[in-house]
């Protein structure tokens, strides 16, 4: 499309960007050269490479990878038989709905749900396992993770299957496919760009939970998102709180970069 | 249409009753007579009764979800115009460069964004209050509108935009008529999720929030010291079967007026 | 596009009559109106009724802020952009706040009630001569621990948290300052050491305690504590109060290596729009009957001595969270250690943190 128009779709798009994205990075960059007393330093960026932040990284990644892989194992079977019912754009609001209830409340009812005297247990008990230590696990805080991103999985991935032409999908099966290489095949390749926002919106936002790991890990768990408040907050030392923000936007975009050179699919 | 199997069925609904068993759990509660979400005392209305007495607090229900629906609604718009953009973006340099800039605040914990956004308004001179918290509430929302819109740009068959063309479709035409009608399921998802995201904010709208002015997220959290009281549970529970309420009513009333079938072959 | 259209109109117009709502909620409080007070405090802090009854006698209008941390308070009196009459931080952040030159001297001579407060409480070090700030809560840090699982077990120190029959029973609050502190007196030295060697070795020994430790948690150990998910929980002498009320089976105790005294106390910004309001305010919170009401419905311990008489004996004889002056003498208040010694201290923290893994 060469048309001038598109100049416009530019116009309000960009200043956005440019005052509420661009200066914020600029800002955390620059806090990001400052110690905690105001001189100029390279320090912070020191400071990072050193274990106890490496390894923070390295476990904000390997359960951002965790809670993304599995919500979209639990988010596309969802989707996918979502497409199938009658009534499928109420039962997908229905699976928004409960997002919109406070996280911290959400929170509270799980440390209720998964407390020692709580349901979870109790059902435990009925079918005769017995209480188990649910809270304070990564099992507990991986499984509320899930919980709380699976509507934002779900959504992209739904609309995604929900566009698929059904008589690609009958030629597949008329060509003597099985249903796993129907799926695999022609599905799930033609719905790659609704997985891959669906784990965009997933695994980003999960490199930096703080809340969850307090409420529900009880801080066995760390993210860089765990130093970031400290820091930003408790110690006031905004430098490295930005320094790490500042290793958070470098990842993204390297993700990005990553993610981004799949090519579209047919046609 | 096939109907569902068995397996598919239970495997739905054991995901509703997994989605929905907090909500259950607190709405549960809000009928206690007693004081906490553990021992379930006795049935009572009273945290009911109480939640009516409080102003204050259905006044920041009120705030909050005005703050939402328009948020949501501004930044729907532009974050479709930005999906066009960047689908429009000729060179895959600027295409990268934008959605990087894009993604920057979905990567950026919230502490941050409240802390910058705070600086930025006071360093523009905005007054702490409605305004601050809506720009803020748009500008965090626009990327995850983005992200919804955008697959359904790049999916959609060029040839249509070609065909419209042909038959002499102005640009205007173009866009009305043939990109955004494609386009609204992925618009109404980023409409929603905008709307998720402003609801549930806590950290950017207390940095940016002033004078009076506040959200129930924050309320709520302020309250985490102390304990959530039930009447909160009380509001949660009306709020959400208020809006149980609105979602299929709204639904089944469209269904009602049969609107023409979408395009694709059901 | 129609669809698109009509869903936008339907926002807006709901948006407008919400709004309209608003504001005729807001008028017939008369929020509108000229003489107002702001203040910032913690959530669900005080008796909303005493706020009811102070706008009814003096006729100011009220408008109240809350926040969830004294340093989330702190960044955003810092940035300005609200001016607030009246905040009620702890007492760390009042030194620093002091120190950073963002506080009104109080005027004194405008509190007559400030006589009923109890002599302990004042002119302590990061205030001197209770120049900038008015005790309101006070309390103390020390272990709660649930008789029902540990039976016959009392508690009395710090060091008996490291007995190795309490794997896994112990929930920590996610603050450097006092799991540091703890371990800091375990040891015999001060909560405000700067010795980095002593720090190192406080250290050592909160790692040693790791296989103790359930969870650190941050303000939900109340809800946690008061589910029983654990036996002993390292508290504030408010949360243990709370707890207390709504489950039988705990007590608490002050280690008798000492612990932490802390405050909250009342204080003016400095971009406060309304000082006289504010005075005003801090004295009617000092009268003896108000306090005594706000006490009793906040469940805190209260610095005004003369409100005790209004209270009941059971509550105000209750050494644990009304400890004696012996008891308080040997507590200590939290200096303000500086930006580098601070971070020195959250820097440990935060490594012990991934420790726990």
């Amino acid at each position: 499309m060469r048309s001038k128009s598109r100049n416009f779709y530019l116009i309000p798009y960009v200043i956005w960007i440019a005052l509420f994205v661009v200066t914020p990075i600029l800002l955390v960059l620059y806090y990001s050269f400052f110690d905690i007393d105001g001189q100029f330093t390279f320090e912070n960026y020191k400071k990072f490479f050193t274990p106890v932040y490496l390894k923070m990284t390295f476990s904000s990644f390997w359960y951002a990878f965790l809670i993304t892989m599995f919500t979209l194992l639990v988010a596309y079977p969802i989707a996918f038989l979502l497409t199938k019912t009658k009534h499928k754009q109420l039962l997908l609001l229905l699976i928004i709905l409960p997002s919109w209830i406070n996280l911290l409340l959400k929170a509270y009812a799980f440390i209720g749900i998964f407390g020692t005297y709580g349901a979870a247990n109790s059902f435990l008990e009925i079918i005769g396992i017995g209480t188990k230590q649910i809270l304070f696990t990564d099992f507990s805080f991986i499984f509320v993770s899930v919980y709380i991103f699976l509507p934002f999985m779900i959504l992209p991935i739904f609309n995604a299957l929900d566009e698929l032409n059904p008589s690609l999908v009958d030629a597949s099966n008329d060509l003597g496919a099985s249903k796993w290489t129907t799926f695999k095949r022609v599905v799930f390749p033609l719905t790659i760009d609704g997985v891959k926002s669906g784990c965009q919106i997933v695994f980003i936002p999960a490199l930096s939970l703080f809340m969850l790991t307090r409420l529900i890990a009880g801080n066995r768990v760390i993210t860089l998102g765990t130093a970031i408040e400290q820091h930003f907050l408790v110690t006031q030392d905004w430098g490295m709180g930005a320094t790490i923000a500042v290793f958070l936007i470098i990842a993204m975009v390297l993700i990005m970069i990553l993610t981004g050179k799949r090519k579209r699919g047919i046609l | 249409m096939k109907k569902l199997s068995k397996l598919s069925t239970v495997y739905l609904v054991i995901m509703f009753f997994i989605l929905y068993a907090p909500i259950l759990y607190l709405m549960f509660y809000s009928f206690n007579s007693g004081g906490t979400m553990y021992h379930f005392e006795g049935f009572s209305l009273e945290w009911y009764k109480e939640l009516f007495g409080n102003s204050r607090l259905l006044i920041i229900v009120l705030n909050t979800v005005i703050i939402a629906l328009l948020s949501a609604a501004i930044s729907t718009i532009l974050g479709v115009a930005g999906a066009l953009a960047i689908y429009y973006a000729r060179r895959r340099r600027v295409k990268n460069t934008l959605l990087s800039l894009n993604n920057v605040l979905i990567v950026s914990p919230d502490v941050i964004i409240g802390a910058s956004f705070l600086i930025l308004f006071t360093m523009i001179g905005i007054k702490l209050g409605f305004v601050s918290v809506l720009l803020a509430h748009i500008a965090f929302s626009v990327p995850i509108v983005v992200i919804m819109v955008l697959p359904k740009i790049e999916e959609m068959n060029t040839s249509m935009i070609y065909a419209a063309l042909d038959l002499g479709a102005s640009r205007w035409d173009v866009l009305t008529k043939v990109v955004l009608p494609y386009i609204t399921p992925g618009i109404f998802a980023g409409f929603f999720m905008a709307l998720t995201y402003s609801l549930d904010d806590f950290a950017v709208t207390f940095f940016v929030t002033g004078n009076g002015f506040t959200t129930l997220s924050v309320e709520i959290y302020s309250l985490a010291r102390r304990g959530v009281s039930l009447n909160i549970n009380a509001l949660s529970t009306l709020l959400f079967i208020f809006t149980m309420l609105l979602v299929v009513g709204y639904y089944f009333i469209t269904k009602r007026n049969n609107k023409p079938g979408r395009m694709g072959v059901r | 596009m129609k669809q698109l259209i009509r869903a936008l109109l339907a926002v807006l117009i709901v948006s407008l009559i919400l709004i309209f709502i608003v504001f005729r909620l807001n008028s017939s409080q008369g929020y509108t109106s000229g003489n107002t007070l702001t203040i910032f405090n913690w959530g669900d802090y005080i008796d909303e009724e005493l706020i009811k009854q102070f706008e009814e006698e003096t006729g100011i209008k009220v408008i109240y802020e809350t926040f969830d941390s004294n340093e989330a308070m702190l960044t955003k009196i810092e940035q300005g952009g609200t001016a607030y009459d009246i905040a009620v931080p702890s007492e760390y952040i009042i030194d620093k706040m002091i120190q950073e030159d963002l506080l009104l001297p109080i005027d004194h001579s405008k509190l007559p009630n400030f006589q009923y407060l109890d002599s302990r409480f004042l002119d302590l070090p990061f205030d001197h001569g209770n120049e900038y700030s008015i005790p309101y809560f006070w309390g103390t840090v020390g272990i709660l621990y649930n008789t029902k699982i540990l039976g016959d077990r009392e508690l009395t120190s710090w060091n008996d948290l490291w007995d190795p029959a309490f794997k896994n029973q112990i929930l920590l609050v996610d603050s450097a300052r006092e799991v540091l502190g703890m371990s800091l007196n375990s040891l015999g030295y001060s909560l405000n050491d700067k010795n980095k060697d002593h720090l190192q070795e406080a250290k050592e020994k909160i790692d040693a305690l790791t296989p103790n430790i359930k969870a650190i948690v941050g303000d939900e150990n109340r809800l946690l504590l008061q589910n029983e998910e654990a036996a002993i929980g390292l508290v504030w002498s408010g949360t243990a109060q709370e707890i207390m009320w709504e489950n039988e089976n705990v007590e608490y105790v002050i280690p008798e290596e000492g612990s932490n005294l802390w405050f909250d106390n009342m204080v003016i910004p400095k971009t406060a729009k309304n000082v006289e309001a504010a005075h005003q305010f801090i004295n009617f919170m000092l009268d003896p009957e108000v306090s005594a009401q706000n006490t009793d419905y906040v469940g805190y311990s209260t610095p005004n001595k003369e409100a005790l008489k209004y209270m009941d004996e059971d509550v105000v004889s209750d050494e644990r969270f009304y400890p004696d002056e012996e008891m308080t003498s040997k507590l200590e208040v939290y200096e303000n250690l500086g930006k580098r010694m601070l971070a020195h201290y959250n820097d440990l923290f935060l490594e012990f943190k991934m420790h726990t893994k």
